[in-house]
This record gives structure tokens, C-alpha cells and sequence, in this order.
């Protein structure tokens, strides 16, 4: 993993590259209802929305598996946790987002910072069973809130609403706010890792003991990340259970939590815009597979490996080569 | 005689059976070359270990500066002013070369772990960096993934990182260890430039750079101090000669 493109974020000429791609995406995406307009068929504004939602939890994750360098195995767990946040207190009566949504990053962070602080004291394959365990842990938790319909889940009387205005009701409302939060946390994240603090976490991930003898105290700093990175998910969440109207435990399932691991490995681990793009690639070829045969995970899986075997670097590292910039 | 930078008293350290850290004593006072000599397997490096808290040792204990650091971990004592290179090159490859000494100006700067700002662009730490790499003579490789760095020039980055942390101390681990005779020599003339500037442990097999460069040796065979002295008396010790510098001729 040490291998990756990450390292070079901090490289002026890579790094401008790498958000003119990002640019190009945002500015693509905010001409599709346009062309829903014109005969685009309105399903693909929908999709569009839902792989928005995930390239929100995939960059968070991207944030501590491609930058920091900690495969967690649960990140779902925030996805539902954000979700559930939503959608209790619009059962509740609370259907202000700008209440609800800092309750459910709140709930999020305090949620990272406890196991984050337990898992960060493992490395490597136990790092991704313990985050694993967790994220179960957050799934069966959800399963027994039989008040919240427990394993059924829980269906969304209404959208949340924004300042009072009910603008998540309306799809393409729905789809320039989610939009303008996928490409807000796109730009935090930048920033993040091209700071004081996502230097040395990008350090730390190739290097912690010299990050550590240079005075820094590594654990603190990746559980900083680790907080972050749950807090952004649990937005990602928030979103999804507007889109779904619904929240049930599958949230949080552990293939959840995979996806997500593949949406990031798909786009190019730690280039940041790569997991926007790894989470469309997913969700798209999903939807496109699924309408063709119902036994679509059959074949999603071998070329999902295939796939990964034969772009190193995801689909960033393809489009750089194909771009003849190589892959230093 | 000055307050010493660095003082280890009775410091043992037991793997199983091998006592590799044998009731170790030693001073370093400011501004002093001590180097510490040995043969393989006599517990130079691990006794480093335990001086920059990645091992702990069984017994004795560690003070820096008048305090007691035994029992704090590496990062704690690094920001205390002590700093470290490695035997084996640890920088970190992928990022800059100039990016690897910001990350300790960094550490020493007000607030290292600042979220926003971007610190490829900040002279406050790009200054010290490129000083640092100046005095190293990698001035012209600031822009190079550290990666792609000779053997010895990975050596004097690590060097220029542990100066860009202003520390009291710097332990050298065998700092011309695999480097070839022209590099080794610009690398000794590095540290005869830090000479006096700066208290230093040196870790080394290199006999004629030690006794080059030192204002003090130690000798440590099967983890216990045999001789600690000046180098002339070092050299004409009798246990000295039979234990170790013998076999080097």
C-alpha cells in the first residue's frame, strides 16, 4: 500500500492535475439534470444521487485507508449511523436537518473516537478485524432498536427539511445539495491531507517510527483522522436516508463496508478523487448488471477482480497511463 | 565538570538469555562527540533503543537534560530535544526530500498538526528545511522524492532532519554504515562541521572516522562497558585490544 500515488498529493504538478479531474466532474455532474430535461432518462439522476452519496463515504474512507494507510473494515457503521440519525429523529418530529444532521456527525465522531481509540491500538490484518468487529457490533445494535422498527428498518414519513424549506423533497433539489456536499467534502479532504497535520499523516503511513522519533505522536494523529473521516461518512448517511426514505441494519452490514473498500481500490487508493470515481464505476455497473441478469453479482465479482488485477492504481492509475504521464 | 545532556545509569536490558544491555553507564556532556564502539552483537544499537525509547530497558534509568525519561516514549523525548538516525535509512520515500526536513521543522514549530493551510507552501517551515539542507549539502536535491536518494545521501537527510529538530542530543546510528569511501568522507566531514555545535552519540564501525572525530570513546563488548575514555587511551587499553580492536588489526 506504501506504493501508492498518495505520497505524491503533496506534489504541485500531480495535485493540480488531480483536481482539474475533479473540477471536470463536478461541472459534469451539474449539467445531468439538464439533460434530464432533454430526454435523459430521469433514472440516472437518481443513480447519480446515490453514487454522490457513497463517493461522500468512499472519500472519507479514502481519507484513512489510501492517505493514512488503516484498512477499516467498518465504515458502514458511520453510513448507518448518519442514516439512523435522520431518520430517528424525523420519527421523533425533528425533521430540521440543520439540528439533526450536526446530531448525527456528533454521534458519528463520538462513535470514531471510542473505537477508533481501541482499534488504533492494532495494526495491519488485526486493525481490520477489530474495525470489523465494530461495524457488527453497530449492525446488531440497529437490528435490536425495535422502536425504530429493528431488523425491518425504519420507514421515513417525510424528507428532512432545510432551514424549514423542504427542498430534499424535490429530486433535483435533492441532487444539486448532495452534489454541493460531495464536492465540499471533496475540497475539505484536499485540504486536509495537503496540511500540517495530512503531511504527517501520509508520513505516518509509510513511516511511523520516524514520525514518531521526530516527535510527533502518531496514534493521536490517526485518530484525529479517524474521527474525521466517521464524522464525513455519517453526512453520507444523513443523505442516503433521504434518498432511500428508509434506514434498516443492512446500512451497516460488513458487505457494505467491503463496497466501500472497492469503490476506493477501484478509483486508485489515496488520490481522493479516485473514490468519487470507484463509487460511480460500482454503482453504475451494479444497476447496469443487475437489469441484466438477477444473477448480476456473478459476474460484477470476477471482473471487479479482474479489474483491479490489471489497472494498478484503480481507474486513476488507467487514465494516468492511458495519459501517457505514467505512473512514475 | 558540566551537567551532562545525557546521562545512562545501570541500564540493563535481558532478551531471554542474552543479557545485551549489561549495567550500562554512561555521560554525554553538551557539545561532545562520545562515540561508542563495539563488535557486532555487543548491544550498540539496542542500547540507542532504549536511549530513544523504542525498547524499554529492565533497569537503570535515562535522563535528558536533568529529567527523568525511562519510562516516556519515543515522541515525548523527541520533543524533549532529543533526536535520532537510524543504522538502517528511515526517511520517508515518497515524500520530498525538502518535504522530509519541513516534517521536523514542523514538529518543532507552533502547531505541527494544523488542519488547514498548505504546508507545501509554508516558508515558515520550507526555511528551516532548506537551511538544513544547505548544511548538508542536498540543497540541490530539495525536489527529489527522498526514495530515489544514494545510500549516502539518505544518511546526510537523515541528518539534516534530526538538526532541523534543534535538538540537545543526536544519536548516530553507524550514520556511514554501507556508504562508499567518497560519500563516507564528505559524511565524516559533516559531522566534523557539527563537532562542538551539537551532543553526540555515535554509533560506529568505522574505526578511522572514529577516531577522527571523537572526544570520547566508549567500548561496549557483550552489552557491558569494557573502556570509556579519550580515543589515545582508548586505543592503548589492554582489555580494548584484546576484545575487539585486535581482530580489526
Amino acid at each position: 500500500m506504501s506504493a501508492t500515488p498518495a505520497g505524491s498529493l503533496a506534489d504541485p504538478a500531480p495535485r493540480r492535475a488531480r483536481l482539474t479531474v475533479a473540477v471536470a466532474l463536478f461541472g459534469l455532474l451539474a449539467v445531468l439534470p439538464l439533460a434530464v430535461q432533454f430526454g435523459l432518462p430521469s433514472h440516472w439522476l437518481t443513480l447519480a444521487t446515490r453514487a454522490m452519496i457513497f463517493a461522500i463515504a468512499a472519500l472519507s474512507l479514502d481519507l484513512i485507508l489510501g492517505v493514512g494507510g488503516l484498512v477499516s473494515f467498518g465504515h458502514a457503521a458511520f453510513i448507518g449511523i448518519g442514516a439512523y440519525g435522520a431518520g430517528i429523529l424525523i420519527a421523533e418530529g425533528q425533521g430540521e436537518a440543520l439540528i439533526a444532521l450536526p446530531l448525527a456527525i456528533a454521534a458519528c465522531a463520538l462513535f470514531a473516537a471510542v473505537t477508533g481509540a481501541v482499534s488504533l491500538r492494532t495494526k495491519g490484518v488485526a486493525f481490520i478485524m477489530i474495525t470489523l468487529a465494530f461495524g457488527q457490533m453497530a449492525y446488531f445494535l440497529a437490528q435490536a432498536l425495535s422502536a425504530y422498527g429493528g431488523d425491518d428498518g425504519l420507514t421515513l414519513q417525510q424528507r428532512s427539511t432545510l432551514a424549514g424549506w423542504d427542498v430534499f423533497a424535490d429530486r433535483t433539489h435533492f441532487f444539486y445539495i448532495v452534489l454541493a456536499t460531495l464536492a465540499g467534502c471533496h475540497f475539505l479532504i484536499r485540504a486536509i491531507v495537503a496540511s500540517r497535520f495530512g503531511r504527517v499523516l501520509r508520513a505516518a503511513r509509510e513511516n511511523p517510527v520516524r514520525v514518531a522519533v521526530t516527535g510527533y505522536d502518531v496514534d493521536r494523529v490517526r485518530l484525529i483522522a479517524y474521527v474525521i473521516s466517521g464524522m464525513i461518512a455519517g453526512v453520507s448517511g444523513f443523505l442516503l436516508a433521504n434518498q432511500t426514505e428508509f434506514v434498516s441494519p443492512a446500512f451497516m452490514s460488513w458487505q457494505r463496508s467491503g463496497e466501500l473498500i472497492f469503490m476506493v481500490v477501484l478509483g486508485g487508493v489515496g488520490t481522493l478523487h479516485g473514490a468519487i470515481i470507484g463509487a460511480f464505476a460500482f454503482l453504475v455497473a451494479e444497476d447496469v448488471l443487475s437489469g441484466w441478469t438477477e444473477h448480476w453479482k456473478a459476474i460484477f465479482g470476477p471482473l471487479i477482480v479482474l479489474f483491479v488485477l490489471m489497472t494498478r492504481g484503480g481507474i486513476d492509475g488507467l487514465l494516468r497511463r492511458l495519459g501517457g504521464r505514467g505512473d512514475d | 565538570m558540566t551537567e551532562p545532556v545525557l546521562a545512562l545509569s545501570g541500564l540493563r536490558k535481558r532478551f531471554g538469555a542474552l543479557q545485551v544491555t549489561d549495567n550500562v553507564s554512561l555521560a554525554l556532556a553538551p557539545g561532545e562527540l562520545h562515540a561508542l564502539i563495539g563488535p557486532n552483537g555487543a548491544g550498540k544499537t539496542t542500547l540507542v533503543h532504549q536511549i530513544s525509547g523504542m525498547l524499554k530497558p529492565d533497569a537503570g534509568a535515562i535522563l535528558f537534560r536533568g529529567a527523568d525519561v525511562t519510562a516516556l516514549s519515543p515522541q515525548r523525548r523527541a520533543r524533549a530535544g532529543l533526536a535520532r538516525t537510524f543504522q538502517i535509512t528511515s526517511t520517508i520515500a515518497s515524500l520530498s526530500v525538502l518535504e522530509n526536513v519541513a516534517l521536523s521543522a514542523q514538529a518543532r514549530g507552533p502547531r505541527p498538526l494544523a488542519l488547514f493551510g498548505d504546508a507545501a507552501r509554508d516558508e515558515a517551515l520550507n526555511g528551516p528545511a532548506r537551511a538544513a539542507l544547505e548544511a548538508v549539502g542536498l540543497a540541490g536535491r530539495a525536489h527529489v522524492s527522498a526514495g530515489r536518494l544514494s545510500h549516502g545521501e539518505k544518511r546526510a537527510l537523515e541528518i539534516a532532519m534530526a538538526l532541523t529538530l534543534e535538538p540537545a542530543a543526536i544519536l548516530l546510528d553507524e550514520p556511514l554504515a554501507g556508504v562508499g569511501r567518497e560519500e563516507g568522507e564528505r559524511l565524516i566531514g559533516l559531522l566534523r562541521s557539527l563537532k562542538g555545535r551539537y551532543a553526540m552519540l555515535l554509533v560506529e564501525h568505522d574505526m578511522d572516522a572514529v577516531f577522527a572525530l571523537a572526544d570520547t570513546v566508549t567500548v561496549l563488548v557483550y552489552g557491558a562497558v569494557i573502556a570509556t575514555g579519550d580515543p589515545a587511551g582508548v586505543r592503548a587499553d589492554k582489555a580494548v585490544r584484546e576484545a575487539y580492536l585486535g581482530e580489526e588489526g
